[in-house]
């Protein structure tokens, strides 16, 4: 008998295929792998002792670099948190400009997402590339409107912080029209490719009565069976006045995640096809005007507003004690606690496996440090 | 499995789990004592359910088996520095029904002794890395949990960098000069 014996292996934080500086500690028999430890707090930046110093408003450009990758997610969540907790109405309008700018952001991160996790297997930049070449159509929008491309500090509370003009409309008219058949290339070229099928079928696999137990959200949980999506389970902003359905997968593997996402692209497109459809006769500007956003003191209580990101359920737990700072201020981050399967999901699979799945949950550091 | 109005978990606790509800803070009248506060914040009454420390497994089961609250959703931790406790929010959905979230919370003292409430970990998968980062940031220890180590700040490091008694502007950590 040959005498082996397991292997510790450290994906260090700086390496091409973390997602940002996160470290596995990887136990392997073999190439098989026995266990997986993650470190974290490589980028942590403690983002919650600051949102107790900084005052409402000027706690909002630091929740953009939360989730760095969908920064008008973030300020829409701490919006929410915030006119929940001080009570303030928002008009219909600017519900609408802020459901235009979720939508476009979920089409940006799933296309990016898809692109980094394959380049994760090795189609090394040409599906990365893919993937971001959408991303910069998006991106060039937002810098219309917010003056930045990623960091972009839109939403105030009541609203956002500009209003959106025709320009606007018709650039991103124009890119829609690209997207259907962007939608179809990216499909018949990856779906049915012999390379992403050996290395995402039956990888990865998280059960359906597992996924709500480990707390996941997100496409993990949809692609894993389960069809809770928040925008129809607790609509917020306007979501119950669009007809949309929520792909749901059966196996819970890396495959089935990958096809979550495209679908989530393709009625992210819907969605937004129905806003510019139903926003000329939105009533109200793009922000209530009666809010002082600069001295908000909202009165004692407590508030919690989640919205569904493209990465699972992020909120906002906001305690006020009268004064302009928050009491407390916890982010329910979605990257971090749907990494809480990453063990389980990586035991008995090959260690260049780990990776793969590792992409297909889509994490973004910045929100699982904090 | 129906949604629960707000205030219906508390009946709903006294007839099932009488055991569980935390019967100080049931009102105004018999919080306990507490030191002076600058009228900041009151004693949070509210129509949610406040659980013993100790009873808050059963009380999670009795959620998530018979009124179908199945998804955990978040654990925060609130440091009333003033009132000398400390506060586990737990947040439940019922992902068949939709809807609004339920919210179970537990108050425990500050001390070392008093800050130890029993980890929902072992059969509640979701709250691991959630209690790790209450551990880490708040000093909460959690019997039961399979792996209670730090998970933001390093190993080594002493003190919970998120309550509000430790200090802000610098710690034996930080090199200020002219000290």
């Amino acid at each position: 008998m040959l005498k082996t014996e397991e292997l510790r292996i450290n994906i260090g934080p700086q390496h091409p295929s973390t997602h940002g500086v996160f470290r596995m500690l990887v136990t392997v028999d073999g190439e098989t792998l026995v266990d997986l430890k993650p470190v974290f707090g490589y980028l942590h930046r403690n983002h919650e002792q600051l949102g107790e110093v900084n005052s409402y408003l000027q706690n909002m450009p630091f929740t953009d670099r939360l989730d760095y990758f969908n920064s008008m997610i973030n300020n829409h969540a701490y919006a929410r948190s915030v006119e929940m907790l001080a009570g303030i109405e928002v008009p219909e309008r600017a519900q609408y400009i802020r459901v235009i700018m979720d939508e476009l952001s979920r089409i940006l991160n799933h296309a990016t997402a898809l692109g980094f996790m394959l380049g994760d297997m090795g189609a090394w930049q040409t599906a990365l590339l893919w993937g971001l070449r959408e991303r910069e159509k998006i991106l060039d929008l937002f810098e219309y409107v917010s003056g930045a491309r990623m960091m972009c500090n839109y939403a105030r509370f009541g609203g956002v912080a500009r209003d959106i003009d025709d320009y606007f409309i018709t650039e991103t008219r124009k890119l829609m029209d690209g997207l259907p058949h962007y939608f179809d290339d990216f499909e018949g070229l990856l779906t049915n490719s012999e390379i992403l099928l050996a290395r995402a079928r039956n990888i990865g696999v998280l059960p359906k009565d597992l996924a709500l137990s480990y707390s996941v959200t997100g496409p993990v949980l949809r692609a894993s069976g389960v069809p809770y999506d928040i925008r129809r389970a607790e609509p917020y902003a306007v979501y119950d006045r669009f007809d949309f359905d929520i792909p749901v997968g059966t196996v819970g593997d890396v495959y089935d995640r990958f096809l979550v996402r495209i679908a989530e692209m393709r009625q992210a497109y819907r969605i937004l096809e129905q806003a510019f459809q139903q926003l000329p006769e939105a009533s109200g500007g793009h922000i209530n005007p009666k809010v002082k956003q600069q001295s908000l003191k909202p009165p004692i209580g407590e508030a919690y507003a989640r919205v569904e990101s493209p990465k699972g359920e992020l909120g906002f737990y906001l305690v006020s004690d009268g004064t302009g700072n928050a009491y407390r201020y916890k982010v329910r981050a979605p990257s971090f606690i749907n990494l809480t399967a990453l063990a389980d999901m990586c035991k008995g699979y090959k260690l260049a496996d780990a990776m793969v799945i590792l992409g297909s949950i889509d994490i973004v550091m910045g929100e699982v440090d904090r | 499995m129906a949604l629960l109005l707000k205030g219906e978990l508390r009946s709903k606790l006294q007839a099932e789990l009488p055991a569980a509800l935390d019967v100080r803070w049931a009102n105004q009248a018999t919080a306990p004592e507490t030191a002076e506060h600058a009228g900041a914040l009151p004693v949070l009454i509210e129509d949610d359910a406040v659980v013993h420390a100790a009873q808050i497994v059963p009380v999670a089961h009795f959620l998530r088996d018979t009124l179908g609250y199945d998804y955990l959703s978040n654990i925060t931790v609130v440091d009333y520095l003033a009132f000398s406790i400390m506060e586990l929010v737990y947040q439940f959905y019922n992902t068949t029904a939709g809807g609004a979230d339920v919210r179970v919370r537990v108050r425990i003292g500050r001390t070392p002794e008093a800050c130890i409430v029993p980890s929902l970990s072992p059969t509640w998968p979701g709250a691991n890395l959630q209690e790790r980062e209450a551990y880490d940031m708040y000093g909460v220890v959690f019997p039961g949990h399979p792996n209670l180590a730090r998970v933001y700040m390093w190993d080594e490091f002493k003190g919970f960098p998120m309550r509000k008694d430790f200090p802000k502007t610098g710690d034996k950590y930080t090199h200020v000069t002219g000290e």
